[in-house]
C-alpha cells in the first residue's frame, strides 16, 4: 500500500516536472521572445539588449529554467509584460474566481451526473436512459461556446431569469461571485454531467449483468437492496478516476465558457494574455492550470486507493 | 498480415454503415455539408465580406435569405463559407496527428521496455495540460493564422492518437506472427508497417474521423476567442462570437451558424458511430482527457 502510494505520488512529480520543461522551453524554442514580442516591430537593439537584461534573457536557457522554476515554487511568478505588475498578484484573485466556477461546478455537477447515470443504467433503453442519453450526446458534441451561448439566448434573453454576462470585477467579494457563476456554471455543468454520466451509465450496465448481482437476485433481496448495497458501490469506484480524467476537460471549458460569460476568472485572463501576447502570463497560467490537473487526478487516485482495496496490490 | 477479420473491404464497409439508420443519416450530413463547402464559393449569392450600411441587421427576406448581420453582410453566403477554412485547417491537422500520433504509438508498442515507459510519462504529461492552453502557449509566441494553427493542432491531437495506437498495436506485439517476423530478422519499422498497421487499420479510422471533428470543434472555438480564422475569411466560429451581443435585435445572424456547426459535428458522431460498429471496433476504449 505505502509502495503504491509512493509510486503515484512520485509519478505526479515527475509529470509536474515534464510540463514545467515543456511549458518553459516550447516557448524557448519558438522565434521571438517576451521582449520582441512586446516591443515595437522597429525596437532597436540596445532598447532588446536592455529589455533581455531585465527580464534575464541574456543568461543561458539552462539556467533561465531553474531561476524561473525555483521562483514558481516559491510563489514568485514574474512579471507581466503588459501590465507591469507581478503575475502572482494579477493570477491570485483570478485563480480564486475559477476555483468558485469549479468549485459550484462540481458541488452541484458531480452528485447529479452520478445520480442521472444510476437512474439511466438501472432501466438501459428505457424512455427514462433514452432521454438522458439523447440530451447527454448533445452536451457532448457540442461545443462549449454553442451551449454557453444557448444558455444565454434562453435563460437570459427569452426567459430572463438571470444576467447574461457578468459585470462585476475580479476582486468582488465570494458570494456575489457564486451569484455570477450560476449561468456559467449551469454550462459546464450540462456538458461535465453528461461525460461522467455517460461512464457512470455504462459501470452500471455491466455491473447489473455479474455474478454477485444475479446471486443476490437468487437469493431473493429486493431490489431496493440490490441496488444500494451491490450495484451502486460497485459503480462507482469506476466513476472516481474518470472525475479526475473529466478535469483536463473542466479547465480546458473554463477558459472558453469563461470568455464566453466574462466571468473574471484564470481563463479569461489567458486569453486576455494571448491578445495582449503577454508570454510570461500565458506561461504561468499555463504551468498552474497543468498543476492542478496532475494534483486533481493524483487525489482521485488516491481517494480510489482507499476505497477500492483491490487496487491497492501492485500490478504485474 | 491482417489476422481475424476478411481482408479490408470499402464497398461491404460502406454499406454497412448505410444499413443503419444513424449512419445514413449521419453520411448525408456529413456529405452534405462537404459538397456545400466545396461548391460554396460558386452558390454564395452575394461576397461574403462585402458590408453594406444600408443593409444592417435585417430579418431574412427574398434578397438575404437569412438575413444580414451587423455590418450589413449576407448571413445565408456567410454560412454557406463558413465551415470551409475551419475544415481544411481540421483535415491538414489531422493528418499531421495521424501519422505522428499512430507511428509513436506503433513503434512504443512495439519496442516496449523502457523506451515505451517513457514515450508513455512524456504523452501522458502533455496531455495534463489542457489542449486549449497548450494551443495559447503557441499562439501567443507564433500569433494566430491557419499556417501556424495546423502544426500547433496536428501535434497536440496527435498526442491521445499516441494513446490508441499502442493501446490497439499492444493487442498484437505478442502474437506469433509478430514474433515470427522478429525471428526472421525484419527491421522494426517494417513489422509495424506490414504486420501491425493492417490490424489496428481500422481502430485508426475510427479514430482519424473522431480527430477530424474534435479538431474542428477547436479551430471553431479558436476563431470565436479571436485566435483562430482571422477576419475578412467568414468562419461560423467568428459569426457566432460576432453575433453574440445582437442576439436580440437579430437571431438569424447567431442561429445559422450554430445550426450549420452542430449539425455537422453530430452528422460526423453519427456516421463515426455507425463506421465503429461496421467495422467492429469498440468506441468505448476511450483516451483519457481527450
Amino acid at each position: 500500500m505505502v509502495a503504491v502510494l509512493l509510486e503515484r505520488i512520485g509519478l505526479a512529480l515527475v509529470t509536474m516536472v515534464i510540463i514545467a520543461v515543456v511549458v518553459f522551453f516550447a516557448l524557448d524554442l519558438m522565434p521571438g521572445d517576451a521582449c520582441s514580442v512586446t516591443l515595437e516591430r522597429g525596437a532597436s537593439d540596445s532598447m532588446l539588449a536592455a529589455c533581455h537584461a531585465r527580464l534575464g534573457l541574456d543568461q543561458p536557457p539552462l539556467w533561465r529554467f531553474i531561476t524561473w522554476a525555483g521562483d514558481f515554487l516559491r510563489g514568485d511568478l514574474g512579471i507581466s509584460m503588459q501590465r507591469e505588475r507581478p503575475i502572482a498578484e494579477i493570477v491570485g484573485w483570478r485563480l480564486r474566481n475559477t476555483l468558485i466556477l469549479a468549485g459550484v461546478t462540481s458541488v452541484i455537477g458531480i452528485p447529479l451526473a452520478l445520480g442521472l447515470g444510476v437512474l439511466a443504467g438501472l432501466n438501459p433503453d428505457g424512455p427514462l436512459d433514452m432521454a438522458i442519453s439523447g440530451v447527454a450526446i448533445f452536451a457532448m458534441t457540442v461545443p462549449e461556446f454553442i451551449s454557453g451561448t444557448l444558455m444565454i439566448l434562453l435563460f437570459s434573453v427569452v426567459l430572463g431569469w438571470a444576467a447574461g454576462v457578468v459585470t462585476i470585477g475580479y476582486k468582488a467579494p465570494a458570494f456575489e461571485l457564486v451569484k455570477a457563476s450560476i449561468l456559467p456554471a449551469a454550462t459546464l455543468i450540462f456538458i461535465l454531467a453528461a461525460h461522467i454520466l455517460r461512464m457512470v451509465r455504462a459501470s452500471v450496465i455491466e455491473v447489473m449483468q455479474s455474478d454477485f448481482v444475479q446471486m443476490a437476485r437468487l437469493k431473493g433481496a429486493s431490489r431496493r437492496r440490490i441496488i444500494w448495497h451491490h450495484v451502486v458501490p460497485n459503480a462507482l469506484l469506476p466513476a472516481i478516476s474518470i472525475i479526475g480524467l473529466t478535469m483536463a476537460w473542466l479547465l480546458g471549458g473554463v477558459v472558453i465558457v469563461e470568455s464566453v460569460f466574462n466571468f473574471p476568472g484564470l481563463g479569461r485572463l489567458a486569453v486576455d494574455a494571448v491578445a495582449d501576447q503577454d508570454l510570461p502570463l500565458v506561461q504561468a497560467i499555463a504551468l498552474l492550470f497543468g498543476f492542478i490537473y496532475v494534483l486533481t487526478n493524483l487525489g482521485a487516485d488516491l481517494l480510489a486507493l482507499t476505497l477500492n482495496p483491490r487496487l491497492r496490490a501492485r500490478r504485474r | 498480415m491482417r489476422v481475424g477479420r476478411t481482408p479490408f473491404a470499402l464497398p461491404q464497409v460502406l454499406r454497412d454503415v448505410l444499413a443503419q439508420g444513424s449512419g445514413r443519416l449521419g453520411m448525408t450530413i456529413v456529405c452534405l455539408h462537404l459538397a456545400v463547402a466545396v461548391a460554396a464559393p460558386m452558390i454564395a449569392p452575394q461576397d461574403p465580406a462585402v458590408q453594406d450600411a444600408g443593409a444592417m441587421l435585417q430579418s431574412p427576406s427574398w434578397a438575404h435569405w437569412f438575413g444580414t448581420d451587423r455590418l450589413g453582410r449576407d448571413v445565408f453566403s456567410r454560412t454557406l463559407l463558413g465551415g470551409r477554412e475551419a475544415m481544411l485547417i481540421a483535415t491538414l491537422a489531422t493528418v499531421i496527428a495521424m501519422v505522428w500520433g499512430s507511428a509513436l504509438g506503433i513503434l512504443a508498442a512495439l519496442i516496449g521496455g523502457r523506451t515505451d515507459a517513457l514515450v508513455m510519462r512524456f504523452v501522458d504529461a502533455m496531455m495534463s495540460i489542457p489542449w486549449i492552453l497548450m494551443v495559447m502557449l503557441f499562439v501567443a509566441a507564433l500569433g494566430s493564422s491557419s499556417a501556424a494553427l495546423v502544426p500547433v493542432l496536428g501535434f497536440s491531437y496527435g498526442l491521445s492518437v499516441v494513446y490508441l495506437a499502442r493501446a490497439a498495436a499492444l493487442d498484437f506485439v505478442a502474437r506469433d506472427f509478430v514474433v515470427a517476423a522478429q525471428i526472421r530478422g525484419h527491421a522494426r519499422w517494417s513489422i509495424a508497417l506490414t504486420e501491425l498497421l493492417p490490424n489496428v487499420r481500422d481502430s485508426l479510422a475510427v479514430q482519424g474521423a473522431m480527430q477530424w471533428s474534435w479538431i474542428l470543434l477547436a479551430v471553431s472555438s479558436l476563431s470565436f476567442l479571436g485566435m483562430g480564422v482571422a477576419p475578412p475569411t467568414p468562419d461560423w466560429g467568428q459569426m457566432i462570437a460576432d453575433a453574440r451581443g445582437i442576439m436580440q435585435r437579430a437571431p438569424w445572424a447567431l442561429i445559422w451558424p450554430m445550426l450549420a456547426l452542430s449539425s455537422l459535428v453530430i452528422g460526423m458522431n453519427l456516421a463515426v458511430d455507425a463506421w465503429a460498429r461496421a467495422t467492429g471496433v469498440d468506441r468505448n476504449r476511450r483516451v483519457p482527457g481527450a
